[in-house]
């Protein structure tokens, strides 16, 4: 088998999923190898040894600078032809995403997403997927290779083992088509504060709270549990809370040990985001939201009520 | 500007798995998947701001799929395209991505819209793959869209913020729900759009030979224990209630 892993980036950092994926890839037996496509991403792919890749791919060039996902495209079809590559996984972005279905039709390639594992069963590779909300364990596989799969972002945490990798250089051949959409402006809000992507409680709060100085609620508690806030898209497109606390599929996914919902119906642009999580609290009025069903512990009530009562008993706790 | 949106059927209510051939029944009523109504809605929006143009659906699936296509019509569209074939029943990414390049290969659409997932198979990576058929740039997760001169200047939502990224047309667009609010059809409208053209037309019309799936599923099983899910009511002591919880997990 010949795995190779894509390796996003974002800034200088190679993205915790990717090598979560890499570290998974790394335990299924044969030599997995990784490729960092960029612009001076060279150093990046060092790093990558230590998380179980015995060799990195870098195609590094100007033109590929922008986080856009054709021009990967072709960076990755060539891979795989050049070094007969069978298996190619991805850690889920709205990158990966887009690479990862390119490249699918580029090559005519199976391409199984959504997994949230991988393993070896008869000599044959086998995905698993959860459907229908949940309910239902997919196992899939591929007729044909080369095989490609991306994983739910946060299914797998990095595994640092040492060891280096050994870097090798692609030569960057783009299509025409693929350089037509050009990045005019990537205007990136950073985050401040503690990252909730890091922390072990998140305390997050969707539009039930019912407007922006409600937040007060919901950063209270978690402070009162040492932990961070996050926020659903629905809020933060509203400007009652900064992008950078935005959980979901088009914010951060987080999987922190405790992450209590408040006033969050649980569309699932904001469960993608989340339902790694270790527990599951639920607070929300509406007895059928559906954050019911994948919460471990769902409370029918009115957050404001609620939440203020829960950061005075948290609080009295610790310092008793 | 002539807009080619992409649009499926999905069934409506609870959804369940055939375990016979393990694909979803689609056997009961059936729906527009709910996000490619804002699809819909951009499109019907660009023409508006551009003053001329048409819209034409893209879809593949059963024949029955024609009723979700009306409600597309019934929202504005002008007219449907069908893909309906036995010989498709099964496809999967790669095979699907062929089949529907083809159908739009005919259109010669300037954009080409998708809605941002089918919430169905949760599916979102169809335009991408759609794109490199067609050799034409691609934009995913759009939350704002203009058009000008050719060119059309998409905001693009990621991880990590807002993008702005050009593109000339034609070119494909996958919009995110957080770009519009879909209208609901008038009454006008759903009269209306039972005499819009509604084609239906199979693979060979096509010059498809097959969608032949790259990927298979082997079994159904049962998730993983997520643990007992309790739900209670606010008696007055749910905030004790969590508290307890939170010290059973030791949570604090």
């Amino acid at each position: 088998m010949s795995t190779v892993v894509f390796l996003e980036h974002h800034g200088d950092e190679l993205l915790k999923s990717s090598l979560g994926v890499l570290s998974k890839a790394a335990t299924l037996g044969d030599e997995v190898a990784g490729v960092v496509v960029g612009s001076n991403v060279r150093g990046l792919a060092e790093g990558a040894g230590k998380f179980g890749a015995a060799k990195v791919y870098v195609a590094d060039d100007g033109q590929l600078e922008a986080p856009l996902p054709q021009p990967r495209v072709d960076v990755l079809a060539q891979l795989v032809r050049d070094q007969g590559v069978d298996t190619v996984l991805f850690a889920n972005s709205v990158l990966a995403a887009d690479v990862a279905a390119g490249l699918a039709a580029r090559l005519d390639a199976g391409l199984n997403w959504d997994l949230v594992d991988l393993v070896q069963r008869d000599g044959k590779l086998v995905g698993k997927r959860p459907a229908l909300q949940d309910t239902v364990y997919v196992d899939v596989g591929w007729t044909s290779e080369p095989r490609l799969a991306l994983f739910r972002s946060g299914s797998f945490d990095p595994n640092e083992t040492g060891g280096s990798a050994q870097v090798e250089d692609l030569p960057v051949s783009l299509e025409d088509f693929s350089t037509t959409a050009r990045m005019v402006d990537q205007a990136h809000e950073e985050s401040t504060g503690p990252s909730i992507e890091d922390a072990d409680v998140i305390v997050a709060g969707g539009r039930g709270l019912g407007g922006p100085e409600n937040f007060t609620l919901v950063e209270e508690l978690a402070k009162a549990l040492g932990g961070a806030v996050g926020a659903t898209r629905a809020v933060v497109d509203a400007g009652w809370y900064p992008y950078a606390a935005q959980v979901g599929q088009t914010g951060k996914t987080v999987s922190p040990k405790l992450y209590i919902a408040a006033g969050i119906s649980g569309a699932i642009q904001h469960k993608v985001g989340m339902q790694a999580s270790g527990v599951i609290i639920a607070i929300n009025k509406d007895p059928n939201a559906p954050i019911f069903e994948f919460s471990d512990l769902g409370v029918v009530a009115d957050v404001h009520e609620v939440v203020p009562k829960l950061t005075e008993l948290v609080r009295a706790r610790k310092t008793s | 500007m002539k807009i080619a949106v992409c649009v499926k059927q999905v069934p409506e209510g609870t959804r369940r798995i055939d375990p016979e051939t393990k694909r979803l029944d689609r056997s009961g009523e059936g729906a527009l998947n709910p996000f490619d109504a804002n699809a819909v809605e951009e499109a019907l929006r660009l023409k508006d701001a551009g003053g001329a143009g048409e819209i034409v659906l893209v879809s593949m699936g059963p024949a029955k799929a024609q009723d979700a296509l009306r409600k597309a019509l019934a929202m504005g569209a002008d007219r449907a395209v069908l893909v309906s074939d036995e010989g498709a029943a099964g496809a999967d990414l790669v095979s699907t991505s062929a089949v529907l390049a083809k159908a739009l290969e005919r259109e010669s659409a300037e954009l080409i819209l998708f809605g941002q997932q089918a919430n169905d198979s949760d599916g979102a990576v169809l335009w991408a793959a759609v794109a490199d058929r067609l050799r034409l740039p691609v934009v995913s997760q759009a939350s704002e869209i203009t058009h000008s001169d050719g060119k059309l200047t998409v905001k693009r939502q990621t991880e990590f913020g807002y993008d702005v990224i050009e593109a000339p047309t034609p070119a494909v667009i996958a919009v995110s729900d957080a770009i519009n609010e879909p209208r609901y059809p008038s009454l006008k409208g759903i009269m209306g759009a039972k005499s819009k053209p509604q084609e239906t037309v199979s693979l060979s019309d096509l010059g498809v030979d097959g969608a032949e799936p790259r990927t298979e599923v082997y079994a159904l099983n049962d998730p993983p224990p997520r643990g007992e899910s309790r739900k209670i009511d606010d008696d007055g002591n749910a905030a004790q209630a969590v508290l307890d919880f939170l010290l059973e997990k030791r949570l604090v």
